[in-house]
């Protein structure tokens, strides 16, 4: 990643494990990455990757039995000071007010993650005074406000409806308005447009990016949709089984991958634009359970280009490359 | 199916004429029928021996409904579903319940979710061998050698037969579900959404079995699926729905290099490719899927449409031939024209 800017948030040797009585699952084991003011960083992986548990790191709001055993999570606030929030108390005051706050987070299904039993209204008005010093009626005008900028139309009747009377695309977009209400220099979109049709998945693309232009804000966007990630990202991070394996500019990570892993899985994806009924080249077995994580590299038993006697024995680290460049693989060590 | 015949009707083993299927809405004390949604509403298609045809749409346009009216899960509210059956035809539709038993030997499934559609108190040898025992195949020891024969056929090994679900993989789970489905060796395999609940370095897995065993086994395919890229790779032909009507079919290279509907194009556009040097002009459908409760008058799609006038508002448009095996309905089809995805070849070359 280029070093030029100052992250806006930093993330270092991050692990967090869930502890449970079959064992210790090491979710996330020692990732890195920086996500810089105004750009768009695409974190991609597939199921159990530790993509989502890197989100809830940040947000410090890892479910039990999970905790954040090392790393340090370091955002720079407006005022230029810098905190680290693996320090903070989770339910702390300046957590809080930060989650929400500085930090925006859409999840993946809006309507799980609506209460059902309360008007989007209510549900922005709440974010909007727990951030700000302002009076009922100044949050609701905020919060219409909030929703005509994601493009809803008739924001001043919306305001009154539950989450169940929106359709799937409005509903994500007031997921995002919730997020936006307070002004957030990073917005951590979690699988935002996975459980959406391909034309409504256009429109929220379309909106983030639109919103991201206008207000300069950050976006970290997780999802396992190699396409969303090419269409969205400035910087790419590609994670496997709680490793970063490998990261760079997304024109590098799609053009000239390093990892044997980005390699297979970029070449495994049916793609709009190869033939029909060809073969697809395939990443043998399948992701093994972080409980029998394989010793040495984490993906050695699917790779390729695996080294017998060193890639089962030692764990390759996160080297630089170059131009931003970094993969953790012995071929390149 | 070869490519030189692709999308002619050929030796056709399912022909589906005029399906429609409607759902009522009701409500109050007793259950008054205050209006109707149109899931299925007037869907003709056929496929032919050996071929993949895929239905794609997005949720709701009534793919799943078509797939089921066509497995006689429901039943149809009018049309014919018919099926070639060792010389004879038979409407699936209309058949009397007795007689769909043995018919459903001839037509089998592969659902979405291989989590939710296996049994977790039942071992592999059990669901593999349950299509055996209901319809009265073999003894014990025959049903055993099948499974046997079919796991190796998925890739699985028989060792794990007497294993619960559990202990596989989701991969290894929609393996299971395959080889259930290809138990009683049926002629059409109806498969909804089968690896879209899957990882994206197991989809790849799935889909090159699925056009192993259709090359090995002769299968015909229904495909019900709502990603274009995995759609592309699977099949022959491809019928994109829209609100409960087909709006156009076309075999699988044309339809994606040149749509004719406005709807095909815009969903072609919408799919994010996988390359950051593409970042080109979407087209953005504006404003939402139609409530097939409460169509819109003329075309579906004309709400939502750039290139629509005023006779698409009027008048539903008919499906025509506007090339030969290019079926599509729109009023303007033949005048617009419009924009597909070119096959790169530089860029993903596998060969």
């Amino acid at each position: 990643m280029q070093t030029d800017a100052k992250p806006l948030l930093s993330v270092r040797n991050l692990r967090t494990n869930f502890f449970q009585d079959e064992g210790t699952t090491k979710a996330v084991d020692g990732a890195s990455f920086d996500v810089l003011p105004g750009k768009t960083l695409g974190i991609v992986g597939e199921s159990g990757c530790g993509k989502s548990v890197t989100a809830q790191s940040i947000l410090r709001i890892v479910d039990h039995p999970g905790r954040i055993v090392e790393g340090e999570i370091i955002l720079t606030r407006a005022d230029g000071t810098e905190i680290d929030l693996v320090k903070l108390k989770a339910d702390g005051r300046e957590m809080r007010a930060i989650r929400g706050g500085d930090i925006g987070l859409v999840f993946q299904e809006p309507m799980t993650s609506f209460s059902p039993v309360h008007t989007v209204g209510a549900q922005i008005v709440e974010a909007v005074l727990l951030h700000n010093a302002v009076d009922r009626k100044e949050a609701r005008r905020r919060g219409i406000e909030a929703l005509r900028s994601v493009g809803i139309p008739k924001p001043e009747r919306r305001i009154d409806e539950y989450s169940f009377e929106l359709s799937g695309g409005l509903r994500q977009r007031a997921m995002i308005a919730v997020a936006l209400s307070c002004d957030p220099r990073l917005l951590i979109a979690d699988e935002p447009t996975t459980a959406l049709d391909v034309t409504t998945q256009a429109q929220i693309l379309d909106l983030l990016r639109t919103l991201q232009r206008e207000r300069g804000m950050a976006i970290m966007l997780i999802t396992h949709n190699l396409g969303v990630v090419a269409e969205m990202a400035d910087d790419v991070v590609v994670m496997y089984l709680g490793r970063v394996v490998e990261q760079g500019r997304v024109d590098d990570i799609f053009h000239d991958p390093k990892h044997p892993y980005t390699k297979a899985l970029l070449q495994s994806i049916p793609s709009i634009e190869s033939e029909p009924r060809v073969k697809l080249p395939t990443i043998s077995g399948s992701i093994p359970h972080p409980f029998n994580r394989p010793p040495g590299c984490p993906f050695h038993p699917r790779c390729a280009s695996y080294i017998a006697g060193r890639c089962d024995a030692q764990e390759p680290v996160l080297r630089d490359l170059g131009k931003g460049r970094k993969a953790s693989c012995f071929l390149y060590q | 199916m070869t490519k030189g015949s692709a999308g002619s009707r050929g030796s056709v083993l399912l022909d589906v004429k005029g399906l429609k299927k409607y759902f009522p809405i009701r409500r109050g004390l007793l259950q008054k029928t205050i209006g109707e949604v149109k899931a299925v509403d007037d869907v003709s298609f056929f496929v032919n021996r050996g071929e993949t045809l895929s239905l794609v749409g997005e949720s709701g346009c009534g793919k799943t409904t078509t797939s089921r009216c066509i497995l006689r899960a429901i039943t149809p509210t009018a049309g014919q579903v018919l099926l070639s059956e060792s010389g004879e035809t038979v409407d699936v539709a209309t058949l009397p319940k007795q007689r769909l038993r043995s018919l459903r030997r001839q037509m089998q499934m592969i659902f979405q979710d291989p989590f939710a559609s296996l049994n977790p108190r039942m071992t592999l040898l059990d669901i593999v061998g349950e299509p055996l025992l209901v319809h009265g195949e073999g003894s014990p020891q025959e049903r055993t050698d099948r499974v046997v024969e079919l796991l190796r056929l998925v890739g699985l090994r028989p060792e794990y037969m007497r294993r619960y679900p559990h202990a596989f993989s989701g991969g290894q789970r929609q393996r299971i579900g395959i080889a259930r489905a290809l138990a009683l060796n049926p002629r059409l395999v109806v498969a909804d959404e089968p690896v879209s609940a899957l990882d994206v370095s197991v989809q790849a897995q799935i889909l090159n079995l699925l056009l192993e065993l259709q090359e090995t086994l002769g299968l015909t395919y229904l495909f019900v699926a709502h990603d274009l890229s995995v759609v592309k790779h699977i099949s022959d032909r491809v019928a994109v729905m829209y609100v409960g009507r087909i709006v156009e079919t076309a075999p699988t290279e044309k339809l994606f290099a040149s749509p004719k509907h406005p709807y095909t194009e815009a969903l072609l556009s919408a799919v994010p490719k996988p390359d950051p040097r593409l970042r080109s002009e979407r087209i953005v459908l504006q404003g939402e899927v139609a409530d097939p409760a409460n169509t819109p008058p003329g075309c579906h799609f004309h709400p939502r449409c750039k290139y629509a006038q005023a006779v698409c508002r009027e008048k539903a448009p008919v499906q025509e031939e506007i090339a030969p095996n290019h079926f599509v309905s729109c009023h303007r089809a033949r005048e617009l024209s419009l924009r597909g995805v070119a096959i790169s070849i530089s860029s993903k070359s596998f060969h």
